[in-house]
């Protein structure tokens, strides 16, 4: 009897200290970021609005090779190649459906020329469907993204409109077939 | 007729307006103090701090669609919503706020809070069994077993009062407190009173007729619209309803704490009132940020057989006290 009672006891205290420990919150800081008035603080690593970028010569990094349109896992990317005067190649169209993309970043770790970035900006509702399919000329932006320095024909084999075999960085000339005689 | 005494226009007017629009104000203060106690901020957008955020919910509440279930019984369904504001606010009818200070002094004030807060329980039923919906039901019965359990004791928590100031009028029993308030003799009575108010006004942790977590939304799984919008605003009616009762009959009504009586009696008065029925509220509010709600059973057998011998032990005892007093 008298353990039941005091269990009873015990039960009425432990009612009264929450009681007192949820009154205790009243005078704690609220944990809510008010959004659209206090912008929270996005790290540069976090995967949000797509972006392509340019080389630091200020041209198109992208070399339409496909790898995005193949490692994205919900088909959102689509784009064709086509090449310049100069031998460069480079998307006719590169068109990506944001109603379907998943941030998931992996057309930017596909990527073989850090053309494809993914940038902390998440603000991209739109009324209307149509306009979540964003089209190349919106994601094309002028500056290098996260990558200052790299520059992928300067440092690949390919021959371009002034830039021939063997002229990339690092890279030797050209072998002669015929001199690699035994 | 303009002029404050009992039962005068002014009177009416200025109660049923203050009422209505606190009952819709109290919405907005639970959000906004549930926000505090769970470290949120709770609704700030509309008007300044939120203020007008009932007003945003009940433009959304008028123009939904009215709808009734094919499968309800169309009259009751229609009729058991109106009946929980109707009855709270003829309670309200018998509060006195503060000498001069309200609508009628029925010499059976008392009696007439408990019938219409038993009445207010009707409004769960009958939603319950209208809707024809097994969680309705649910929630119907819920209500209906809450209610008789609850009002028992809270019948017998009051009758201490009722002996001390020997008077069954609300007026008469403020009046009787002007020495000394009844809590101090009637701890107990004031503390199971408490606890059968949160139950009567089905407040948590006693909403179990609603129970969401386990049967939709009980009693109101089916309602929408305004028909939905009247049982929550009956509920608040009713919350300040017994947060207006606590005061008058165990915290001296509108006798000032300490002497602080200020200003004309009637200014003094409802200040105080409004200030003690204020604290209840926020009680009211905290308890349901903190407690748990009980399981079925548990709330049954802490009804019968902890709260009922506790307030007939409370009535036992007042009663032997004041008849050796009396001889």
């Amino acid at each position: 009897m008298l353990k039941i009672f005091l269990h009873q006891l015990n039960i009425i205290w432990s009612q009264i200290v929450s009681l007192w420990l949820v009154f205790l919150h009243l005078f704690h800081e609220s944990d809510t970021v008010e959004y659209p008035d206090v912008k929270p603080h996005m790290f540069p690593r976090w995967r949000g609005r797509i972006i392509l970028t340019r080389d630091p010569d200020g041209e198109e990094r992208c070399v339409a090779c496909n790898l995005c349109a193949v490692a994205c896992p919900v088909d959102c990317i689509a784009l064709q190649k086509t090449e310049d005067e100069d031998g460069r190649w480079y998307p006719e169209f590169f068109r990506i459906n944001f109603s379907r993309c998943i941030m998931c970043g992996f057309c930017e770790e596909a990527c073989p020329t850090h053309a494809i970035q993914l940038t902390p900006d998440f603000e991209m509702a739109e009324y209307v469907r149509q306009d979540m399919v964003w089209e190349k000329e919106h994601m094309l932006i002028d500056g290098t993204g996260k990558y200052h320095d790299y520059n992928f024909y300067k440092v690949a084999g390919k021959a371009i409109g002034g830039k021939g075999k063997g002229e990339a960085l690092d890279e030797l000339p050209p072998t002669d077939r015929r001199s690699l005689m035994p | 007729m303009f002029s404050f005494q009992v039962g005068s226009l002014l009177n009416i007017v200025l109660i049923l307006g203050v009422v209505l629009t606190l009952a819709a104000l109290l919405i907005w203060m639970e959000r906004r103090l549930l926000g505090f106690f769970n470290d949120r901020v709770g609704p700030n957008r509309v008007g300044p701090f939120g203020i007008l955020q009932s007003v945003a919910d009940v433009v959304k509440l008028i123009t939904k669609e009215d709808w009734v279930p094919p499968f309800a019984d169309k009259l009751t369904f229609i009729v058991a919503p109106m009946i929980i504001p109707i009855v709270m606010l003829l309670s309200f009818a018998m509060i006195p706020f503060a000498p001069g200070v309200g609508i009628i002094d029925m010499n059976i004030g008392l009696l007439f809070v408990m019938a219409m807060a038993g009445l207010a329980s009707y409004s769960a039923m009958l939603g319950g069994i209208a809707s024809n919906n097994k969680f309705a039901l649910l929630g119907g019965l819920r209500a209906a077993g809450q209610m008789i359990s609850y009002e028992v004791f809270m019948g017998v928590s009051i009758l201490g009062v009722v002996i001390l100031s020997d008077s069954f009028s609300l007026r008469g029993i403020v009046e009787a407190q002007q020495d000394g308030w009844y809590v101090i003799p009637q701890f107990i009575g004031f503390i199971v009173f408490m606890v059968a108010a949160l139950a009567e006004s089905h407040r948590w942790p006693f909403d179990l007729p609603e129970g969401e977590a386990e049967i939709i939304s009980g009693f109101n799984t089916e309602y929408s619209g305004m028909k939905f919008g009247l049982f929550f605003v009956g509920e608040y009616i009713g919350m300040l309803l017994m947060a207006c009762l606590i005061p008058v009959l165990f915290f001296g009504g509108w006798h000032a704490p300490f002497g602080l009586e200020f200003g004309n009696e009637i200014i003094s008065g409802v200040f105080w009132m409004g200030a003690k029925t204020m604290t209840f509220v926020c009680f009211f509010i905290l308890v349901r940020a903190a407690l748990a709600r009980p399981r079925y059973d548990q709330l049954m057998s802490y009804g019968w057989l902890v709260m009922l011998p506790l307030s007939l032990l409370n009535l036992l005892i007042t009663g032997a006290i004041v008849l050796i007093q009396g001889s």
